[in-house]
């Protein structure tokens, strides 16, 4: 009898265990809306829809390269595999128009699409959980007001298990907390609005914050700097590299154009981000530069820090100091000793040129001891950008550098960089081989195209 | 002094390190294929081939060639014996003012030289970076494709033998 | 194997001893026929010469004499001699075509000679779309009427009738076999002889070599590394020159220490004159290092002289304009009697009105600006340029040089695609004031990227208006049009149009700019419609002051005003309710023009054009350019993505019709070049500059169209008028081109895009308004 009663309870225990899993792990289907050729939202919630959409660069990732807006199709390279964006346009059959707003806020909060299966936390859920009823209501109106693109998903590469998506909802136990925002009143209205913006649809964190090895966000480090699709987010918070400090100031001019002149030039994933970024209301872009001010813990005083690193080795090839037309990159041409170590004399030959010259960025070379891309914690984007360039974008301005990788071996490279963290004054990086390595399987990859352009 | 190995000839070129290449072509080996356009790395006509890649030779200072091997358009073939790519662009037309085009070859060249057969698609985002002002793309394009036909059959050919 | 006509001269090799040869050419005894300066020939408005009414075809006009053009040498070798040059439009090749049709002779025995003060006849300018139309039929009547005189003097030395002869392969051949070489036909001055008003010319049903798709004589060159273009010359004892150019319009240089560059490698010189500043080296990087050294230790006092350029159309309409009325047709009130102003006397139906604007737009040339210029032994000044106009440049620099026009010498060698007026006068006179100051080796000026973007002579920004009526049955009753425009022509002419000539401590002075006189017009080329309208009316405001340095762009103001005309029709055939094809034919009369209209309708398939609402839309756009020139009509397929705004084209399709074709390539590549050049102007396009500097200075700052963004398909269809008189090709697809393409935004978006350039930010802004 004993014997029994114990397999008893067992079968009840197992039952309770998957009856309890699939509780967990199973989503409904939601029922599917008639598809409507011309929706009727209010226009000033469609407008607000698309100032969120700026926001969250909805349209960067869920865009193929060329291809047609919202469409998806755009490969996301993971540690795990690439998983490729949906197709977001009101498409009944390959998009979202068969979709209620119910199931598209439950999307954004769970991480379970119309069918009721869970997505990838590619699709930072685990930030849109925060936006509120009333900014997923103008998100949900902008979608299912754009130009409907049939366009059938592509399959993601994802090795087993993970490509069981069922596998998710134990990850979304431990790493999803569930929205809505809450303000925190110590702070003002700005701070919060900045901080609402961030942390939800802005989701600076997918790719400013360290993940773990099950590809969560390290909460503890937030901001503290983290990885995205072979370019280095870098840390936005107290450990922030910046000589120069940001302040909102900077950082707000940063965002707004994309570039500052004590800074850089945002490129990389970065570029689409401040393209979308420069369209929107002052108001909000403050907002977000009040926030991550606040955690990298910098005051609010207006820029007038002087940095000890010389801007250009000659200072009077300052940015913006000279006329262009007066005679193409009109600098005193700095010149090249033969005991002058292996990486300035690259950096004289070939950088000077164009980086200390005078040229107003941010077409212009931008003054590199100052630059992010060699004072930050990764040499990775320095690396990327010496061998890639920065391609032109399709008919609009924008900075376009040559590649060099076809002229600079990987020691070639690593000798310029490590001269050029030198004069910066930075400790040297311990993993700038490792990145140069990176850098070169990135550019036969599949993800060669890291482009400014959308 | 600086060693080049430049469409298989070895030059002993007397420059200052940061001097870019593209003097040196012009001006010391008197080539004229490899062009200034704008001397920034922007329009792609001074395009030329460094170690199976195009490069941008107005750039590109010597002082990181040395001991490398370059191949200019001049390299492809003359105008008694034009190359596969030569005889394509003659063929189609592919030029009218003609300025942009000896860049554009050598663009082309290296990208045939490591995938026989590209795609419409293809062709054009390798040309990205080279400007046409005549708005000859149309054409240029048409041509790279011919190349790579000519390219084809000329393999095979040759196997045959 | 590949065989050529010899294009001479050869820069590289001997160019310095052409007149020597030119002696050799000839013959002994002969007389040497110098060109002279013409001034009255060339008022400084036009672009084409004022032939005084002559009645000789094409430029025969201008120079009769028919060895002018056509020269035959004792050893049989036929030179053609042309005024014009070739700027990559395949010019070369077509006239070697003509001349080779009437003459009977291989094109490979034939050599060319282009542009050259010392050589050639004056021409004026290669711009307009003239050459075929003015050199062509002057060369092609000239080698007709040389045939017709060697066959003469064949048949008195034969004695037979001149019509039992025929000319062959070089030769005048008998039926009975016994021929003689034009060589032996010719001696002494036989050539040098005054054309006839008519000629024997071939019947275009036995046409061998014109009309057929002959292969381009400089292309070989150009794709293996030959020397092709000016910037390849290399001429013995060459130096290197680099100019400091200002920072802005105005500024003038305050101090400069020359001493700086003085003791580098390889200095020859460096010259300050007022606010000309230049470094002359041995070699070429050396120059271009002491250029950025002197640059940099320059310092300027700048003007803040420049609008706002956020405001340009409004500034424009607000300078002070000379109005010219140009057309000024009423409708006739029933009884007979001419109506006092547009729409009066017809019922009024639907009235629409819609402005337009086009900002400042640079030529953009691949290749920046390069000029050598050389101050011999002799006291001659010869200056290598690819100007377009080697006579107007040689007047205007030896101004400025103060020497005796007689004593300067242009001669044209090509240089990269200019599409009008870009730097390459002030190149010219660049090398022209430092060779006169530095008498003795030639020397070389290369201008850099940023000096070509920031001070070449840009297209005006101009701003137009349309109004229409319509009456009860749909057609237009009363049309009117207004363009404002700077002028488009400040060409040498006078010293003062050159840029070092402005510069010099003794400057002189910037020309008065004059507007170019109908029917060919300036800003206001092509803003009189083909279209037949009961009653119109259009004004060209012509405005002097030029806030920003202009000159002429490929196809002047037709571009603009095609772009707002076309873009017009369509708005009224919208509110006609009319189709827009057919719309335009309702009120097309003449039957080429009609006929490009069918063609490119049927071709496109215009009836059966995607119409949906899934962003693609097709626009159609028509122009004779100049109302003289060639007719182009085109119809485009577009898609616009609705959320960027960018603009994908799709499939274009194109009908011209430029009377007697020379060579169809030729015409085909100059019209898929107008289209993707005019694609690129019309959705990018635009500089840039603050209230003292121009800051579009590169590629960065001045994006145009690459590869990516080509469209998928362009088809050229031509109409064959054998017989019918050239018409000019370059200039006709620009207006078209950039109609279509806002038609066709208009179609896919129902959005009217009247400002240029239609990027995707204002197509974006507009759809989501």
């Amino acid at each position: 009898m004993k014997r029994s009663y114990l397999l008893g309870v067992a079968a009840a225990v197992l039952c309770v265990v998957v009856v309890g899993t699939l509780a967990l792990v199973w989503r409904p289907a939601l029922a599917p809306i008639v598809p409507v050729t011309s929706p009727s939202f209010d226009p000033g919630l469609v407008r607000r829809g698309a100032d969120l959409a700026a926001l969250g660069d909805c349209n960067t990732c869920h865009t193929a390269p060329l291809g047609k807006t919202f469409a998806g199709g755009r490969p996301l390279q993971t540690p795990f595999g690439t998983i490729y964006a949906t197709n977001i346009t009101p498409d009944p059959q390959t998009g979202i128009g068969l979709w209620s707003e119910a199931a598209f806020v439950r999307a954004m909060r769970e991480g379970v699409d119309r069918e009721g299966r869970h997505l990838y936390p590619a699709f930072p859920y685990d930030h849109f959980t925060l936006i509120s009823d009333d900014d997923d209501k103008a998100l949900y109106a902008y979608l299912m007001t754009r130009q409907p693109v049939h366009a059938e998903a592509l399959k993601n590469v994802l090795p087993f298990p993970i490509n069981i998506r069922m596998i998710l909802a134990g990850w979304n136990l431990f790493y999803l907390d569930k929205g809505p925002f809450r303000p925190d009143p110590s702070h003002d209205e700005l701070w919060n609005r900045g901080a609402y913006l961030v942390e939800g649809v802005g989701h600076c964190g997918a790719c400013h914050t360290p993940r773990n090895a099950l590809g969560a966000e390290e909460k503890d480090d937030a901001f503290a700097g983290g990885e995205a699709e072979g370019w280095h987010a870098f840390s936005i918070n107290q450990s922030s590299q910046s000589p120069v400090a940001w302040d909102v100031q900077s950082l707000q001019a940063y965002l707004a154009n994309g570039w500052h002149g004590l800074h850089g030039v945002a490129r990389g994933p970065m570029a689409p981000v401040v393209d979308n970024l420069s369209e929107l209301p002052e108001g909000d872009i403050r907002a977000i530069a009040v926030y991550i001010a606040s955690r990298m813990k910098s005051d609010t005083t207006p820029d007038s820090q002087e940095s000890t690193v010389p801007l250009a080795r000659n200072p009077e090839n300052n940015p913006g100091s000279k006329p262009q037309s007066a005679g193409s990159q009109s600098a005193v041409p700095v010149s090249v000793a033969e005991e002058d170590e292996a990486g300035a004399r690259i950096y004289v030959a070939t950088c000077a040129t164009c980086h200390e010259s005078g040229r107003p960025v941010p077409y212009g070379g931008i003054h590199l001891f100052l630059s992010t891309a060699v004072t930050g914690e990764s040499p990775q984007n320095l690396v990327n950008i010496v061998l890639a360039g920065l391609p032109a974008s399709d008919g609009t301005k924008s900075p376009i550098m040559p590649n060099f990788g076809g002229v600079l071996s990987d020691a070639e490279v690593a000798d310029l960089a490590r001269y050029l963290r030198e004069m910066a004054g930075k400790p040297a990086w311990d993993d700038l081989e490792a990145k140069i390595k990176t850098a070169r399987g990135a550019l036969s990859g599949p993800a060669a195209s890291t482009a400014a352009s959308k | 002094m600086v060693a080049l190995t430049v469409n298989g000839s070895r030059h002993e070129i007397d420059a200052t390190p940061e001097t870019p290449l593209l003097y040196v072509l012009r001006e010391d080996l008197r080539l004229n294929a490899a062009k200034y356009g704008c001397g920034l790395g922007q329009c792609g006509a001074c395009t030329v081939i460094v170690g199976g890649e195009a490069v941008f030779s107005c750039v590109t200072p010597v002082a990181l060639l040395d001991g490398k091997s370059i191949t200019t358009l001049e390299g492809l073939g003359t105008i008694d014996h034009p190359s596969a790519l030569q005889r394509a662009f003659i063929e189609m037309q592919a030029a009218q003012c003609g300025y942009c085009i000896a860049g554009i070859m050598m663009r082309a060249q290296a990208l045939l030289q490591q995938d026989p057969h590209p795609s419409d698609v293809e062709i054009r985002r390798h040309l990205e970076p080279h400007l046409c002002r005549c708005g000859t793309h149309m054409r240029i394009l048409r041509a790279v494709h011919r190349a790579a036909e000519i390219m084809s059959a000329e393999r095979t050919q040759e196997a045959a033998q | 194997m590949m065989r050529q006509a010899r294009v001479w001269p050869n820069p590289g090799r001997g160019a310095i001893g052409g007149i020597s040869r030119r002696a050799a050419l000839v013959g002994a005894g002969a007389l040497i026929v110098s060109f002279s300066i013409m001034p009255a020939a060339w008022p400084q408005e036009s672009e084409t010469p004022d032939t005084g009414g002559s009645k000789l075809p094409g430029s025969l006009a201008i120079e009769p004499h028919l060895d002018a053009w056509i020269k035959v040498a004792p050893d049989g070798a036929v030179t053609v001699f042309t005024g014009k040059a070739e700027l990559g439009q395949g010019i070369k090749t077509a006239f070697l075509q003509i001349a080779a049709e009437e003459l009977d002779l291989p094109l490979e025995q034939l050599t060319i000679v282009t542009a050259d003060t010392q050589l050639t006849a004056n021409e004026g300018y290669t711009a307009g779309s003239h050459s075929i139309q003015d050199s062509g039929t002057a060369i092609r009547n000239a080698a007709a009427q040389v045939r017709e005189i060697l066959i003469g003097v064949a048949a008195q030395q034969l004695g037979l009738p001149a019509a039992a002869l025929r000319a062959e392969n070089g030769s005048v051949v008998a039926q009975d076999g016994r021929k003689l070489s034009y060589g032996a036909l010719v001696s002494g001055n036989l050539l040098h002889v005054t054309a006839q008003p008519a000629s024997k010319l071939k019947d275009p049903s036995t046409f061998k070599v014109m009309n057929r798709p002959v292969q381009r004589l400089d292309i070989p060159a150009k794709v293996t590394g030959g020397e092709a273009f000016l910037q390849d010359m290399r001429l013995p004892g060459m130096l290197h020159a680099r100019i400091v150019r200002p920072p802005s319009y105005g500024a003038t240089l305050e101090q400069v220490d020359l001493a700086t560059v003085g003791t580098m490698p390889g200095f020859v010189n460096a010259v300050r004159d007022g606010n000309f500043l230049a470094v002359v080296f041995e070699k070429e990087f050396q120059a271009i290092q002491a250029m950025r050294i002197l640059a940099a230790s320059a310092q300027w006092a700048e003007k803040r002289a420049l609008p706002e350029q956020s405001r340009t159309a409004e500034v424009i309409r607000g300078l002070p304009s000379h109005d010219y009325v140009i057309l000024d047709k009423a409708a006739a009130l029933p009884g007979g009697q001419p109506s006092t102003g547009v729409g009066a006397g017809v019922n009024a139906g639907a009235s629409i009105a819609a402005d337009y604007s086009r900002p400042f737009q640079s030529h953009g040339s691949i290749g920046p600006s390069c000029a050598i210029a050389q101050l011999d032994r002799n006291g001659m000044l010869t200056v290598w340029t690819h100007t377009q106009g080697v006579y107007p440049d040689r007047n205007a620099i030896a101004e400025m040089v103060r020497m005796p026009a007689q004593r300067v010498r242009c001669i044209h060698v090509q240089g990269s695609g200019c599409y009008g007026h870009n730097a390459a006068d002030d190149a010219g006179a660049d090398a022209a004031l430092l060779a006169s100051k530095m008498p003795g080796r030639p020397i070389r000026v290369q201008w850099m990227r940023e000096q070509e973007h920031a001070w070449e002579p840009f297209g005006p920004a101009m701003v137009t208006r349309a109004t229409a009526s319509l009456n009860d049955d749909g057609g237009i009753a009363g049309f009117t049009f207004d363009v404002w425009s700077n002028t488009h022509n400040m060409r040498p002419g006078t010293a003062g149009a050159l840029l070092a000539a402005q510069h010099i401590a003794a400057p002189f002075p910037i020309p008065e700019p004059k507007p170019i006189p109908q029917p060919e017009g300036g800003g206001d080329r092509n803003a009189i419609p083909l279209y037949d309208f009961p009653a119109a009316r259009v004004v060209h405001h012509f405005l002097p002051d030029m806030p920003i340095r202009i000159s002429a762009m490929r196809s002047l103001g037709a571009y603009m005003n095609i772009f707002s005309l076309e873009g017009f029709m369509d708005e009224a055939a919208l509110a006609a309710k009319t189709d827009p094809v057919e719309f335009r034919l309702r009120h097309l009369k003449d039957e080429r023009a009609r006929a490009v209209v069918s063609a490119t309708a049927d071709a496109f398939g215009w009836k059966n054009r995607p119409h949906t609402a899934n962003g693609t839309g097709s626009g159609f756009a028509f122009a004779r350019y100049k109302n003289l020139a060639a007719y182009c009509a085109l119809a485009m397929e577009v898609e616009v993505d609705r959320d960027s705004g960018r603009v994908r084209l799709r499939r274009v399709v194109a009908a011209i019709d430029t009377g007697q074709v020379v060579n169809p390539d030729g015409v085909r590549n100059q019209i898929e070049g107008a289209i993707l050049q005019s694609a690129s102007w019309t959705l990018y396009e635009s500089i840039s500059f603050d209230r003292t500097r121009i800051t579009s200075v590169d590629w960065s700052t001045y994006p145009i169209l690459r590869f990516q963004s080509v469209p998928d398909s362009v088809e050229v269809h031509i109409i064959d008028r054998p017989g019918l008189p050239f018409l000019g090709a370059g200039e006709a697809g620009q207006g078209p081109a950039a109609a279509a393409i806002a038609n066709a935004i208009a179609d896919a978006t129902g959005k009217r895009l009247r400002d240029l350039p239609l990027t995707a930010e204002r197509l974006k802004s507009a759809i989501n308004a």
